[in-house]
């Protein structure tokens, strides 16, 4: 397909130009991450709420072909941080539970039952671990099984020079 | 047709399910009448095979034909759909996609069945457990989505087509490929229990099982990865995670079998964790279930509503019995389950493995709390709430991030016990490099310090730099050793060191393709997007990039009508190249359907290959004009490559380990030491 600005392509580049090219694209990231503007804010309210039209997507990343829900209520966010109202985003949120429900907030609030989602997967982590530590112990502590006649474990200083040998040889 | 496909329907019903009784009656004797019933047993178990076969085939060929009096190709099929398309109908919808199922299980059951002398006993409990299952299946299909079930009334000139999400390449390979990982559990899970079953002595089913897991999970990955490719080169929002329940469904069984994949080297070396193992294959094969129970059943609200019924509370029956029976041979069995061998020391591989295992397990809980929490808030509450990415990217990410610092580290553990003078030496090395490129991201300009999303961005990147120099700087010090000893140079002593243990070395090159796959999501915090209304001529710019729109076009086919836009892209002032993102309507659905364009920037970036991608969203409707959205996504392309690595390592740990060369020598020496011998 011929291009009406230009038909050129880049010629294949050398190491160095490669490293400057994304040393370039890693400095332009930088200029990527904003600050708390009203954009920002449009952002991360954006992706704290869900469209309501079923998709199961969130709210600035549905893209349903004619989808009449998110463009509604991306317009109303916009709305909302126009009017200056308020700086308190958690009453804007509010406002879009009373209108759609609970649903549209896209990660469970930290208020009553709702804790109960963040809290245990952390617990079952805590537990998780002090289970995995017990286990530990209790095998540490557990007395050796028995073994065949005229077979010795190594043990201590013995097992130690074992170890130490086979660094030597295998200097691993 | 659709009487031959009922047929063979009802016949594949009744050969499992005398595979199943007269294979369990078999069990209960050991004389000559139970080993002949045994073996009748055993047939009808491989003739179920010819039997599904037969009824898959006919499902497609009834596509090919275009055969509307069949209810099933109706609705997922028209007269026009491309002819891939029209073979991937097969799994396209709900009735076909568990005859697939049904076929796959039965294709692993027929190689079974066929290797049955390798241990006759244990594979004839496997063989019923396996027919068990596939009479669950059978039922389904017979009684409530039969796939034969025919039109009523006139018969219609036309279908009403295949969904157009579903008409992209990769859906005519992402389902055999997560099905074929789903269903193949089903064969270590059938050992498991049988060998739990009948007080297996040792470990031998594991090392029977070892390929049939390892072929499984990597068909898993690709299945899961693949779906992963499909919602970022179709659905068109950018991203290619949306942590929807059935993708969570998917993942939830990968990540049991992962944490399998590496326990069960503990029961094979140390004869240790043996109910750990054991619980932990009933976990995978339940929650592939579970996965299929969300898909059909609809208790949850999923982007994969196309194929929701009410068949769910057959498969919440059929997971309640799975449990129960899987309870009571572990609990009523569970003597046999005992450890061979202490733990000596807490820095160890098994402690490694331990750990590694409670972290995937407890990112697999997160998941499936976060999964079914809705259902939970509904029956507390009174109402639903919402389990979306927020949460899961809060919760999730820690542990995985802990999880990536334990593949990083577990590789330089010895067995039974590790000195920290070997490990610090060991350390060293790739503790510096990683640090360096933790310093490197704050040089330019990366601040962790000032959102949660850019820490856990430098994390990843720090832990996943972890995991590659630790893989790099093992098979380089395994590789000197042997260069040292046979004068080999280096690389061709690294190729001899992974033939030596194949199964260790192909597992750090998985090891390195997830780290690859972490570098690939880690660029998410710093995505990009602009949307705009483009008339001729205009210019988005995002980034480094100028997107200047240069003309519109629409086309025609029977299948769908189509426009889409012609944007080219330049950087630095010069053009790089042209993108043509599109709009589709279906004909036969009447629905329509963008089609994404992403230009990943090797060319230009290499390492930080960042993925232009663009999405033409519609027309203005009061302009007339398209509405072109671009999205900037960095590191995107790694996840793809970590994919590929990963893939590859799985095929290279399937390997057979290279025969020892025994030397003879009239010499007296020491016995050489076995560089690479352990996993």
């Amino acid at each position: 397909m011929k291009s009406v600005l230009s038909l050129r392509y880049p010629l294949p580049g050398g190491t160095v130009r490669h490293w400057l090219q994304s040393t370039t694209l890693a400095l332009a990231v930088l200029a990527f991450m904003g600050a708390g503007d009203d954009s920002a804010r449009f952002k991360d309210l954006g992706h704290r709420m869900m469209c309501t039209c079923g998709c199961g997507q969130v709210l600035l990343e549905c893209n349903h072909v004619g989808c009449q829900s998110s463009e509604k209520m991306r317009n109303e966010l916009l709305a909302a941080l126009d009017k200056g109202n308020t700086n308190n985003d958690d009453l804007i949120l509010q406002g879009f539970v009373q209108e759609y429900g609970p649903t549209v907030i896209a990660a469970p609030t930290a208020t009553g039952f709702n804790r109960v989602a963040w809290i245990m997967p952390f617990l079952v982590l805590a537990l998780g671990i002090a289970f995995a530590v017990h286990i530990v112990r209790s095998w540490k502590n557990r007395p050796e099984p028995a073994l065949a006649d005229g077979i010795v474990i190594p043990q201590g200083s013995e097992l130690d020079e074992f170890r130490r040998k086979a660094h030597r040889e295998t200097d691993l | 047709m659709s009487q031959i496909g009922s047929f063979a329907l009802l016949l594949a019903l009744c050969l499992s399910a005398y595979s199943f009784l007269a294979g369990l009656l078999a069990l209960f004797e050991n004389d000559a009448a139970s080993a002949r019933l045994g073996e009748t047993a055993r047939r009808a178990g491989i003739a179920t095979f010819a039997a599904v076969l037969l009824a898959g085939i006919v499902l497609v060929v009834a596509a090919f034909h275009d055969d509307f009096s069949i209810a099933y190709i109706f609705h997922h099929s028209n007269r026009d759909l491309p002819a891939a398309y029209k073979f991937a109908v097969l799994w396209s919808g709900q009735e076909g996609s568990l005859l697939f199922w049904s076929l796959l299980l039965a294709g692993y059951g027929f190689v079974l069945r066929l290797r049955y002398k390798t241990d006759q006993r244990l594979f004839a409990y496997a063989s019923v457990i396996l027919a068990s299952v596939q009479v669950f299946f059978l039922l389904i299909l017979n009684f409530a989505a039969h796939p034969f079930a025919v039109m009523q009334g006139g018969l219609p000139a036309d279908g009403t087509g295949l969904n157009p999400l579903l008409q992209y390449p990769e859906m005519v390979i992402h389902p055999p490929m997560l099905y074929l990982g789903y269903v193949g559990f089903t064969v270590p899970f059938a050992f498991a229990l049988g060998a739990l079953i009948m007080k297996y002595p040792g470990e031998k089913w594991i090392q029977i099982t070892r390929r049939w897991t390892m072929v499984t999970w990597c068909f898993l990955t690709i299945g899961v990865f693949l779906g992963a490719h499909w919602a970022y080169a179709v659905l068109g929002w950018g991203g290619y995670w949306g942590w929807d329940p059935v993708e969570n469904a998917s993942l939830m069984p990968w990540l049991t079998g992962t944490a399998f994949l590496h326990s069960v080297m503990m029961q094979e070396k140390r004869g240790m964790l043996k109910v750990w193992n054991m619980s932990l294959i009933f976990a995978t094969f339940l929650l592939s279930m579970l996965g299929t129970f969300l898909t059909r059943s609809g208790v949850i609200s999923s982007v994969h509503a196309f194929a929701q019924s009410s068949i769910g509370t057959w498969f919440l029956v059929f997971i309640g019995l799975t449990l129960a029976v899987c309870s009571f041979f572990l609990v009523a069995n569970r003597s046999h389950l005992k450890s061979e061998h202490k733990l000596e020391s807490l820095v160890s591989r098994e402690s490694s493995f331990l750990f590694n295992n409670l972290l995937l397990l407890v990112v697999c809980f997160t998941i499936l709390w976060g999964t079914f929490f809705p259902i939970l808030s509904e029956f507390v509450q009174g109402h639903k709430v919402t389990v979306g990415p927020p949460f899961f990217n809060r919760v999730a990410v820690p542990v995985a991030l802990l999880l990536l610092l334990l593949t990083a580290v577990g590789p330089l553990l010895a067995w039974r016990k590790t000195s920290v003078e070997s490990l610090t030496r060991n350390f060293l090395f790739p503790a510096i490099g990683s640090i360096a490129v933790g310093g490197m991201m704050i040089l330019f300009g990366v601040r962790p310090w000032e959102d949660p999303s850019y820490f856990y961005a430098t994390m990843a990147a720090v832990l996943s730099a972890l995991v590659i120099f630790t893989v790099i700087s093992e098979f380089v010090r395994g590789g000197r050793v042997i260069a040292g000893k046979s004068r080999q140079n280096l690389f061709s002593a690294m190729i001899h060191l992974y033939h030596r243990n194949t199964r260790r070395y192909g597992g750090y090159i998985v090891h390195f393709g997830v780290a690859l796959v972490v570098i690939g999501i880690l660029g998410t915090p710093f995505n990009k997007e602009v949307e705009k209304e483009m008339g001729f001529g205009d210019k988005i710019n995002i980034g480094p990039y100028t997107l200047v729109c240069q003309s519109y076009t629409q086309d025609d086919n029977p299948n769908f009508g189509n426009e889409w836009a012609i944007i080219n892209v330049f950087r630095d002032g010069k053009q790089i190249t042209t993108m043509y993102p599109e709009r589709r309507f279906y004909k036969a659905s009447q629905q329509p359907q963008t089609l994404p364009r992403i230009y990943p920037s090797f060319r230009e970036d290499l390492f930080l290959v960042t993925d232009v991608y663009l999405v033409y969203e519609g027309k203005n409707e009061a302009t007339g004009r398209p509405i072109i959205k671009a999205h900037l996504n960095p590191l995107v392309p790694w996840i793809w490559i970590g994919l590929i690595i990963m893939v590859f390592g799985t095929i290279t740990a399937l390997v057979p380990n290279a025969a020892v060369v025994q030397v003879t020598s009239p010499v007296a020496t020491r016995t050489p030491a076995q560089v690479g011998a352990g996993d």
